[in-house]
């Protein structure tokens, strides 16, 4: 197999191979906190730099670690990139980060860290294993971000805690969804993100477990 | 009594870990696709959720904590920055131990939740679980039945998602909504069911 080069690794996650679209990785996450613009892009940049980080740090040190207790290493990694970022958002962003609660710390199970730690970073150079990283980030942030438009554009008229769309509390015109402001509307949306993905990229369809029979004549039915 | 019992209720219905709170989803949507593999699946993660909430709250107010360190003579030490990394490394030791153990003298046990024990380490529910009774300061007893009805919680949505999923199998569903499309939207109508408990007042 011949060497990836930085551009693939870069760009491919962020359509053809989405980790939350393809690969049903660091789903967790993507749900909860995209209520809103800012909390969303906080969660981004916050996973992307750790993904990015973690996967080079395991990379560097990919031949010393005995395959045994390759889990157990990598845990340490992650987990200690991830009390940095919580440490520098509860120093600089208190409010922010109370807002985020415990999505902070949940970054150490999320599956796209980890997951790209076994399966890129252990066999591939550091400075790759980086942009690999950087990409499956970029990934998730993509999906991460359109999400928080939507629910907060059309849930509540602002972005980023500006008013777009005056709505009819405030004396506009725009009703809002009150829907889009609650959990469930993300699986809606992640749902049709999904769906119009697929329907650009058709080799990502699913095949499906079990097909119908076509219709037969009720002769040879019986 | 009376307390542990609302605590209990509100972690399994009004607080859901999966369908509330989104966490475990990766595993969630991964391993719904049949019943028995839920229900396996279920059990394993309200036992370890069970030991290992209680587990982290005693390290966390015997070691971690502003001030916990007195009864070693150090009363200015605040270790509760390595939270993170002593709760992760707790868990995947739990689960380590829990796979000896049961492999040792409760074989049945052990084929029957075989390849999800150790799925269950990077389980966002149980490290969520593990969280939340932090922030919320639980004492011991209410870890233990937070624990549980976490883990419970849990289980019951694996179950009834893979109960609708096995349905859904012979639906015909549009192309590109088929598989992982139409499994969000289905827990985004569970999920919705589900909030009519958050009005609940116990």
């Amino acid at each position: 197999m011949s060497q990836p080069t930085v551009k693939q690794v870069l760009f491919e996650p962020v359509f053809n191979n989405n980790p939350i679209g393809l690969q049903i990785l660091g789903i967790c996450s993507a749900l909860a906190v995209t209520s809103n613009l800012k909390t969303a892009l906080v969660m981004s940049i916050a996973l992307t730099l750790v993904t990015g980080f973690s996967s080079m740090f395991i990379s560097m040190i990919r031949s010393q670690i005995p395959s045994s207790i390759r889990m157990i290493v990598q845990m340490v990694i992650i987990a200690s990139l991830v009390i940095v970022v919580d440490q520098i958002l509860k120093a600089y962003a208190f409010a922010l980060s109370k807002q985020l609660s415990v999505f902070v710390g949940l970054i150490i199970t999320n599956c796209i860290v980890m997951g790209r730690a076994e399966a890129f970073a252990m066999q591939n150079p550091p400075v790759l294993s980086f942009f690999d990283g950087i990409g499956n980030g970029l990934g998730y942030s993509a999906m991460l971000i359109m999400l928080g438009i939507v629910r907060e554009l059309f849930g509540a008229g602002k972005l980023m805690g500006y008013t777009i769309i005056p709505v009819v509390n405030d004396g506009g015109w725009y009703q809002p969804n009150g829907l889009l402001l609650l959990p469930p509307s993300a699986f809606f949306l992640i749902g049709l993100f999904i769906w119009g993905l697929r329907s650009w990229k058709k080799e990502q369809v699913e095949k499906p477990a079990f097909r119908m029979a076509p219709q037969v004549s009720s002769k040879e039915a019986y | 009594m009376e307390h542990y019992i609302s605590l209990f209720v509100r972690a399994v219905f009004v607080e859901n870990m999966a369908l509330a709170f989104f966490l475990g989803m990766c595993t969630f949507i991964a391993i719904s696709k049949k019943v028995e593999t839920a229900i396996g699946l279920g059990i394993a993660v309200i036992v370890v959720q069970a030991i290992t909430v209680p587990a982290n709250n005693l390290i966390y107010t015997y070691l971690l904590k502003g001030g916990a360190l007195s009864w070693a003579g150090l009363p200015d030490v605040d270790l509760s920055f390595l939270g993170l990394l002593s709760y992760i490394g707790v868990i995947a030791a739990i689960v380590q131990i829990l796979e000896m153990l049961l492999d040792k003298y409760v074989p049945s046990l052990y084929n029957a939740l075989g390849v999800f024990l150790p799925l269950i380490t990077v389980n966002c529910a149980i490290m969520g679980g593990t969280l939340f009774m932090v922030e919320r300061d639980y004492n011991i007893g209410e870890s233990v039945v937070y624990g549980f009805g976490s883990g419970a919680s849990w289980a019951l949505a694996i179950m009834l998602l893979a109960g609708i999923r096995e349905k859904l199998k012979y639906s015909d569903v549009p192309e590109g909504l088929q598989g992982l499309g139409i499994t969000f939207i289905t827990i985004g109508l569970m999920s919705l069911g589900f909030m009519s408990f958050s009005g609940v007042q116990l």
